[in-house]
C-alpha cells in the first residue's frame, strides 16, 4: 500500500469524528488530530481501533498515544505494515 | 402533605411561575413518528405491533412487539456521524423525542459551535431498562472473550443509566438539572412529575421530561420467561395486545420514546409560547409490597392513595374527571386497576368517566410508556377526543358493569377538559398525573 493510499484512509477513518469541517478540508501531514480537526479526545480510542480494522495491525497503547498528527497516524501505521 | 403519597406540593394557582404547562411534545412510537401521525393512528385505533422473527427464532413464546419503524434512517438527519457511533436504539428515540419536543415548543436547535447555555432548562428522562442491546451484542461478547481493549470510548455512555439525558444536555445545551429517573413502568409518569417538581419550586423554568425504551431481545427475555407476556396471539400480531379484554393472556413488549416540553406557566406568556395543556398536580407513591402488593404485584391501596393524592394536589374535585388513561397492560391486573380507579374517583358504573388503554395500539414500552400515554392525553385533550382501546370487544366479566365507558372506536368528545393518567411499576410502584385542556 502507498503512502498516499494510507493517508487517504486514515483521513477516512477520522472524517467521521471531525468537527472543523475547514480543517479536514485541508487536512495535511501536519494537522493536528485534536487541536485542529477537533475531534473529541475520548473519541483517539475508537479512531485506533478503527486503525487496526482497516489496517490489520495491532497498535499498543504507547504506539497510540504518540499520535497526534494525521502523519504520525500515517507513520505508525507504515511502520506496522512493513 | 394531603395524603401519604409524596405529592408535587399544591400549586399556588394565582402565581404563573408555580403553575406548569406543556408547549412541546416529542414522539417515537411503534404506530406513528411525530405528532401528525401519531395522533392519527390513535384515532384510527391502528395497531403498531408487528411479528418478531428474531424471536420466533430464539424461541421466545411470545413473537409479536411493538417497534418504531424507519428511525435508524431518520438518525441520519438529526445526528452527526460521530453521535450516531455512540446511540443505541434508545438513544434514539429519546434524542428525536427530544429535538422534537423542544422545536415543537418553537425554540431552535442550538449550533453546536454557539456557546449559549440554557441555564433555565433541564432534563428528566427515563428508563425502565436501558442500553441492553449495546451490552447483550458487544459489551458483554467483548469482554467474556478477554476482549476489553475493543469495546471502545461509547460503551458507557450507552450503558449507562442517564445514558440518553447525558446527550440531550449536549443536543440542547440544557444547562438546569439533568439527570434519568427508573421506576420500571411508572417512570415516564414519574418524569414528569418530578419536572412538574422542580419548575413549581422555582429551580428550573423550563423541563424536558418522559422516557425512553430502546429495542432488545435481553430486555424482553426475561418477562417473556415470568410468563407475563402474550403467548396466544402470535399469528395475529395487531390483535396481540388485548387490554381490559376477556381474553388478554399478558402484556405486549413495545418501545420507543415520548417528551414532553413542561414550562413554568410564566416563562410560557413571556415567550408567547403555544399551550396544549396545564398540568395541575400529579403525585408519586409506593405500596411497600404490603397488602397484596409486592415485586410484581400492586397494593391496591398505595394506587388509590397516588390517585387521590393527584386529584388533592391538583386542587381539583373528583368529579371534574372527564377520561382515563389506564396503566391497563393487558394482564390480570386490569380489572383491579379498573376497580381502584372506581374507588380513588368515587365513581359509580353509571357515572366513570372514559377510559382507555394506549397500550392496546403500542404495547408496553416500559420506561417509556408512561411518556407516550400522557403525549396521548395532551392531543387528546387539544383535540378532543378519547380514543379507541382496541381489542376488548370481548369486555373482561369483571370490568363488564363500566363496559359503556370504553371507547372501541374514537370517542368524540367536545367537553373533554381534564384527564388522569397514572403508571405503576415492578417493585409496587406508582405515579398519577393529571392534565388539563388549555384554552389559548
Amino acid at each position: 500500500m502507498t503512502r498516499d493510499e494510507i493517508f487517504a484512509k486514515v483521513v477516512e477513518i477520522v472524517k467521521p469524528y471531525v468537527k472543523n469541517e475547514d480543517a479536514l478540508a485541508a487536512v495535511a501531514d501536519d494537522t493536528n488530530i485534536l487541536e485542529d480537526l477537533k475531534v473529541n479526545s475520548a473519541r483517539l480510542v475508537d479512531i485506533i481501533l478503527n486503525f487496526e480494522d482497516e489496517f490489520d495491525i495491532e497498535v499498543e497503547d504507547e504506539d497510540a498515544d504518540a499520535v497526534n498528527t494525521v502523519g504520525d497516524a500515517v507513520a505508525l501505521i507504515q511502520e506496522k505494515l512493513s | 402533605m394531603s395524603d401519604d403519597a409524596m405529592t408535587a406540593g399544591s400549586a399556588d394557582r394565582g402565581n404563573p411561575a408555580k403553575r406548569v404547562v406543556v408547549t412541546g411534545l416529542g414522539v417515537v412510537a411503534p404506530n406513528g413518528y411525530g405528532l401528525e401521525a401519531y395522533t392519527e393512528a390513535l384515532r384510527e385505533g391502528v395497531s403498531g405491533i408487528r411479528h418478531i422473527g428474531l424471536h420466533e427464532e430464539l424461541k421466545f413464546a411470545c413473537t409479536v412487539g411493538g417497534i418504531p419503524e424507519g428511525i435508524d434512517e431518520m438518525s441520519e438527519a438529526y445526528f452527526q456521524p460521530d453521535e450516531l457511533l455512540a446511540m443505541n436504539s434508545s438513544h434514539r428515540f429519546g434524542c428525536i423525542a427530544a429535538i422534537d419536543a423542544w422545536t415543537d415548543a418553537g425554540l431552535e436547535r442550538p449550533d453546536p459551535a454557539d456557546d449559549r447555555v440554557y441555564w433555565e432548562a433541564g432534563a428528566v428522562i427515563g428508563t425502565g431498562i436501558g442500553g441492553l442491546d449495546t451490552a447483550g451484542k458487544k459489551l458483554i461478547p467483548l469482554v467474556d472473550a478477554g476482549r476489553v481493549r475493543r469495546l471502545g470510548s461509547t460503551m458507557v455512555e450507552q450503558v449507562m443509566g442517564s445514558g440518553v439525558s447525558a446527550r440531550v444536555a449536549g443536543l440542547l445545551s440544557l444547562g438546569n438539572q439533568v439527570t434519568a429517573n427508573s421506576s420500571a413502568c411508572s417512570t415516564g409518569t414519574e418524569a414528569i412529575i418530578e419536572g412538574c417538581q422542580r419548575i413549581r419550586a422555582g429551580l428550573a423554568q423550563r423541563m424536558l421530561c418522559g422516557g425512553t425504551e430502546g429495542y432488545s431481545q435481553y430486555a424482553w427475555a426475561g418477562f417473556d420467561s415470568m410468563r407475563v407476556l402474550c403467548r396466544s396471539h402470535n399469528d395475529e400480531p395487531e390483535k396481540a395486545s388485548r387490554p381490559m379484554s376477556a381474553s388478554a393472556g399478558g402484556f405486549v413488549p413495545g418501545s420507543g420514546a415520548a417528551i414532553l416540553h413542561l414550562e413554568s406557566l410564566e416563562s410560557a406568556q413571556i415567550r408567547g409560547a403555544r399551550i396544549y395543556a396545564e398540568i395541575p398536580g400529579g403525585a408519586i407513591n409506593c405500596g411497600g409490597h404490603r397488602r397484596g402488593g409486592s415485586m410484581t404485584a400492586p397494593n391496591a391501596e398505595g394506587v388509590q392513595r397516588c390517585i387521590r393524592a393527584a386529584v388533592v394536589d391538583a386542587a381539583i374535585d373528583p368529579d371534574e374527571v372527564d377520561a382515563i388513561s389506564g396503566h391497563l397492560t393487558a394482564t390480570g391486573a386490569d380489572p383491579k386497576e379498573v376497580a381502584s380507579w372506581a374507588k380513588a374517583l368515587q365513581r359509580s358504573p353509571e357515572t366513570f368517566p372514559a377510559i382507555t388503554s394506549t397500550k392496546s395500539m403500542i404495547g408496553h414500552a416500559l420506561g417509556a410508556a408512561g411518556a407516550l400515554e400522557s403525549v396521548a392525553c395532551v392531543l387528546m385533550l387539544r383535540e378532543r377526543f378519547v380514543h379507541p382501546s382496541i381489542n376488548c370487544e370481548d369486555v373482561h366479566p369483571e370490568i363488564e358493569k363500566y363496559a359503556g365507558s370504553i371507547p372501541h372506536v374514537v370517542r368524540e368528545m367536545p367537553e373533554l377538559n381534564t384527564m388522569i393518567k397514572a403508571g405503576f411499576g415492578f417493585g409496587d410502584v406508582n405515579a398519577c398525573a393529571i392534565f388539563r385542556r388549555w384554552a389559548n
